[in-house]
C-alpha cells in the first residue's frame, strides 16, 4: 500500500510542477477565505480605540523602540540603586550589632578562639554581608522586573531585538531565551529548547551567559553603587545607573557579535523563520507580583546564596587563618593568581573568588570580603561607605571596580548552568566551549581596560 | 483500516479509548488551556507525546452520563507541519480520528484564527468552532454574527468566555450531539484554482482506490500535491506498522 501511495506522490509531483507553487496557492486561498468570512460576520461598531496597538506602535516602532527599551531599563536600575542604599545601611548596622552580641556570648561561654573565628568571623560575617549587600537591591529589582513581565513587555523586547538576531545568523527566538537569561542563565539555557534547529539552539545556548543573571546583577549594582553611586559622590547614582545599563547593553552586543561569529564559522547555516505573537497588555496583579517575586526570586536567590555562602565563609576564614611557611593558605593561593589578576586590573583575591564562586555567582563578593577581612584588618563595617573604605584599603580603584564588573559579566557560567548546558547538548565539548568563550573574552577585555587605564596613568 | 480506531490512538499514547475522544485545537493565546481546565477540572493527566518533547495534556469529563476524553493539542497557527507542534496536531486529527475536534478561536482576532479552523475542517467535518474571549470582544465593541458564521462554515459555532464559564455548558452539549450523531456537520469544501483542482481530479480516484471513499481523501490528495512527505511517513507510522500489543512495548 505504501508503494502505491509513493507512486501517487510521484504522479502528484509531476502534475503539480513545483510543489512550492501549490502550497503557496493553497495557503493564499485559505487566507483569502478566512478574510472574506471575517469581513462578513465581524462587525466592529466604530474603530474602537485600541490601546494595545497604540502602545505597541510606540514601544515596538523603529524610532522609539530602542530608546524606550533603554529608558525602561535605566528606570528600573535607578529605582533599584537609589532605593537600595538606605535599607542596605540599616541592615548592615543591625546585623553587625548582632555580631557584637554574639561575640560577647562566645566570650561569656569561654568558647575557644578558633570556634569564634570560624562561626562568627567566618560564617556569620559572610552571611551578614550577603544579606545586607544583596537583599535590598533584589527586593526592589525583582518585583519591578516581574511587573514588566506581567505587563507583557518581554515579548516586545524580543520583537525589537528579533531583526538583530536574524542579522547575526541566529534564530529570532534567541531574543526570548536571552531575556530569560536575565532571570537565570540555567533557565535561559533550558528555554533554548523552543528553538528547533539544532544549529541555532547551540548558538543560543553558548551565548546565553553574556547577559547578567539574578546572581550577578546584585554584584554589578553593588559595585557601581560603591564606586560611583551616592556612597561615592553626590549625584553619582545616575552615573551608577548608566554604567550598569551600559554593561547590560554591552552584554547584548557581545551576544550578537559572538552569535554572528559562531554562525559564520563553527555553526554555519541559514536562519529559520518563526511567528511571534504579541500578547495583549494585561494590568499586572500587583500584590501577587510582589508576593511571587519576593518568594520565588528574592528569597530563592538569597537562600541559594546563603546556603553556599555559609560554608564558603568558613572555608575562606580557615584558608586565611591556616598558616604554612609563615603565610596563610589564602595568601598562597591569592599569590599564585596575583600576576594574572594584576595584568587584568584585578588582584589575586578577586580571581580566586571567581574560581571559588563557581557553584554560585552570588558568593563572589562575600568571598572577596572575607578574604580582605580575615587577612587581619578587623574593621567595624557599617554599610556601603565602610565597605568602600575596606576595598580602597586593599588597593582598589574605580578601574578595579570596573574590571570586576566586566569580569562578572564575562566569565564562565556558574556550575548549575554548566551542568544544564551539558544536559541539553549532551556534549562536554560544547560545555567546555560555553565556559571558554566568555572567559577568554572577559580576560581579554579586562586586560585591555587595565592596560589602557595604565597608559593614561589612572591605575 | 477503518474499524480499527484503537490502533492509531494507541500510537498517540491513549490507552483507554473506550470513551469518545475529543481533540482541542487552537492558536496560542486563545484561552485553549483555560477551556481545557474548565472542562476537565482536576481530572487531568500530563505527559509527553510519544517520542516527542512536546507536552500532551489530556483529561476527562462527564456529560449526560457519558464520559469524554479530551486531548489538548499543542497551540498552533496552522497544520502545515512546519514545526513539531503543527505536525503533532495534524497527525492527531488525521490519524487519531477523534470523535469531534473543538477549535478554539479568539473573538478579538477572528480572521487570524479562521485560518487554522479552515485547515481542520479540510481534514474532518466533525468540528466545533468555539469562539472564546467574547467578553473581551464585547469590551472592544466587536460584534460577531455567530449564526451566519455557522451557516457559512456548515459546522456548529459556540461563543464562550472560559474565564467566566459562559458558553461551556452549550459547548459540552454540542460535543455530545456530535458524538451521538445527532448533529451532522456538512462543511463546504474550499475550491482552489483551476490548475490545482485539475490535478486533484486526476489523483483523487487513485487515492480513493487505495484508501476507500473517504471524506479525508481530498485533504490527503492536496498534501501529496504539495509534496508533503511527512504525511506518507505518518501513514507508514500510524496505519501500516503493527501496533504494539501492549503499551509497555513502546517504551522498551
Amino acid at each position: 500500500m505504501s508503494a502505491d501511495l509513493g507512486r501517487i506522490l510521484q504522479r502528484a509531483q509531476d502534475l503539480s510542477c513545483g510543489q512550492d507553487a501549490v502550497r503557496d496557492k493553497v495557503v493564499a486561498r485559505l487566507y483569502q477565505e478566512a478574510e472574506s468570512l471575517a469581513r462578513e460576520v465581524v462587525l466592529t461598531e466604530k474603530p474602537a480605540r485600541d490601546w494595545d496597538s497604540t502602545i505597541d506602535d510606540i514601544l515596538t516602532s523603529k524610532r522609539y523602540g530602542y530608546p524606550s527599551m533603554l529608558a525602561l531599563l535605566a528606570l528600573v536600575l535607578w529605582l533599584t540603586i537609589s532605593g537600595a542604599n538606605m535599607p542596605s545601611q540599616l541592615l548592615a548596622r543591625f546585623l553587625f550589632a548582632v555580631e557584637g552580641w554574639l561575640s560577647s556570648l562566645f566570650l561569656l561561654l569561654r568558647a575557644p578562639d578558633w570556634l569564634h573565628g570560624l562561626l562568627i568571623l567566618g560564617v556569620y560575617r559572610c552571611l551578614a554581608w550577603v544579606v545586607s549587600v544583596m537583599l535590598p537591591p533584589m527586593a526592589i529589582f525583582f518585583p519591578l522586573f516581574t511587573l514588566l513581565e506581567d505587563l507583557g513587555y518581554l515579548p516586545r523586547v524580543a520583537f525589537n531585538l528579533d531583526a538583530f538576531f536574524q542579522k547575526a545568523g541566529a534564530h529570532g527566538k534567541q531574543a526570548l531565551t536571552m531575556s530569560m537569561g536575565f532571570g537565570c542563565n540555567a533557565a535561559g539555557v533550558i528555554a533554548c529548547r523552543i528553538i528547533e534547529s539544532p544549529r541555532e539552539r547551540l548558538i543560543a545556548i553558548l551565548t546565553n551567559n553574556f547577559v547578567p543573571c539574578n546572581g550577578r546583577f546584585p554584584t554589578l549594582i553593588a559595585m557601581s553603587n560603591i564606586f560611583l553611586g551616592a556612597a561615592a559622590l553626590n549625584g553619582g547614582s545616575i552615573l551608577a545607573v548608566l554604567l550598569v545599563a551600559g554593561l547590560v547593553v554591552g552584554g547584548i552586543a557581545i551576544t550578537l557579535v559572538v552569535s554572528r561569529l559562531l554562525s559564520s564559522t563553527l555553526l554555519k547555516g541559514i536562519p529559520s523563520h518563526f511567528a511571534l505573537e504579541l500578547p495583549p497588555y494585561r494590568p499586572p496583579q500587583v500584590l501577587q507580583v510582589i508576593v511571587r517575586s519576593v518568594f520565588d526570586r528574592t528569597l530563592f536567590v538569597l537562600w541559594r546564596a546563603v546556603k553556599v555562602a555559609a560554608p564558603a565563609g568558613a572555608v575562606a576564614w580557615a584558608l586565611a587563618n591556616i598558616y604554612v611557611d609563615g603565610l596563610s593558605l589564602l595568601s598562597h593561593a591569592a599569590g599564585f593568581f596575583e600576576p594574572l589578576g594584576r595584568a587584568m586590573g584585578l588582584d589575586g583575591v578577586i580571581l580566586l573568588a571567581f574560581i571559588l564562586g563557581l557553584p554560585a555567582n552570588e558568593i563572589v563578593i562575600p568571598i572577596i570580603l572575607m578574604s580582605y577581612l580575615s587577612a587581619g584588618a578587623m574593621l567595624e563595617l557599617e554599610g556601603l561607605p565602610a565597605l568602600r573604605e575596606l576595598l580602597l584599603a586593599n588597593g582598589w580603584t574605580w578601574v578595579t571596580a570596573l574590571n570586576m564588573m566586566l569580569f562578572s559579566l564575562l566569565h564562565f557560567p556558574c556550575g548549575t548552568t554548566l551542568l544544564t548546558i551539558h544536559k541539553e547538548t549532551q556534549s562536554w565539548k560544547w560545555t567546555a566551549l560555553a565556559a571558554l568563550i566568555p572567559t577568554a573574552i572577559g580576560v581579554a577585555l579586562c586586560f585591555l581596560a587595565a592596560q589602557g587605564a595604565r597608559l593614561v596613568g589612572l591605575f | 483500516m477503518k474499524g480499527q480506531p484503537l490502533q492509531p490512538l494507541l500510537r498517540f499514547g491513549i490507552e483507554d479509548a473506550d470513551s469518545p475522544v475529543v481533540a482541542l485545537a487552537g492558536n496560542p493565546n486563545t484561552g485553549k488551556t483555560t477551556i481545557f481546565n474548565a472542562l476537565t477540572g482536576l481530572n487531568q493527566h500530563t505527559g509527553n507525546w510519544p517520542g516527542k518533547t512536546v507536552v500532551q495534556a489530556r483529561g476527562k469529563y462527564c456529560y449526560g452520563g457519558q464520559e469524554v476524553i479530551l486531548v489538548d493539542l499543542p497551540g498552533t497557527y496552522s497544520l502545515l507541519a512546519n514545526s513539531v507542534e503543527e505536525q503533532i496536531a495534524r497527525d492527531f486529527i488525521y490519524f487519531g480520528r477523534p470523535d469531534a475536534t473543538i477549535v478554539v478561536a479568539d473573538a478579538t482576532c477572528l480572521e487570524r484564527n479562521l485560518n487554522l479552523l479552515l485547515q481542520v475542517v479540510e481534514i474532518t467535518p466533525l468540528v466545533i468552532l468555539c469562539i472564546n474571549l467574547i467578553d473581551e470582544a464585547r469590551r472592544k465593541l466587536i460584534k460577531i454574527d455567530f449564526a451566519r458564521l455557522a451557516e457559512r462554515l456548515g459546522i456548529p459555532v459556540v461563543p464562550a468566555s472560559a474565564r467566566t464559564g459562559e458558553g461551556l455548558e452549550l459547548l459540552k452539549k454540542t460535543v455530545q450531539d456530535m458524538i451521538s450523531g445527532k448533529l451532522k456537520p456538512s462543511p463546504k469544501p474550499i475550491i482552489y484554482d483551476g490548475e490545482v483542482e485539475g490535478a486533484l481530479h486526476q489523483i483523487l480516484p487513485e487515492i480513493k482506490g487505495i484508501l476507500g471513499d473517504d471524506a479525508t481523501s481530498r485533504w490527503l490528495a492536496l498534501r501529496l500535491l504539495e509534496g508533503d512527505e511527512t504525511v506518507l511517513e505518518g501513514i507508514q507510522h500510524y496505519l501500516l506498522t503493527d501496533p504494539p500489543a501492549r503499551l509497555e512495548e513502546v517504551f522498551v
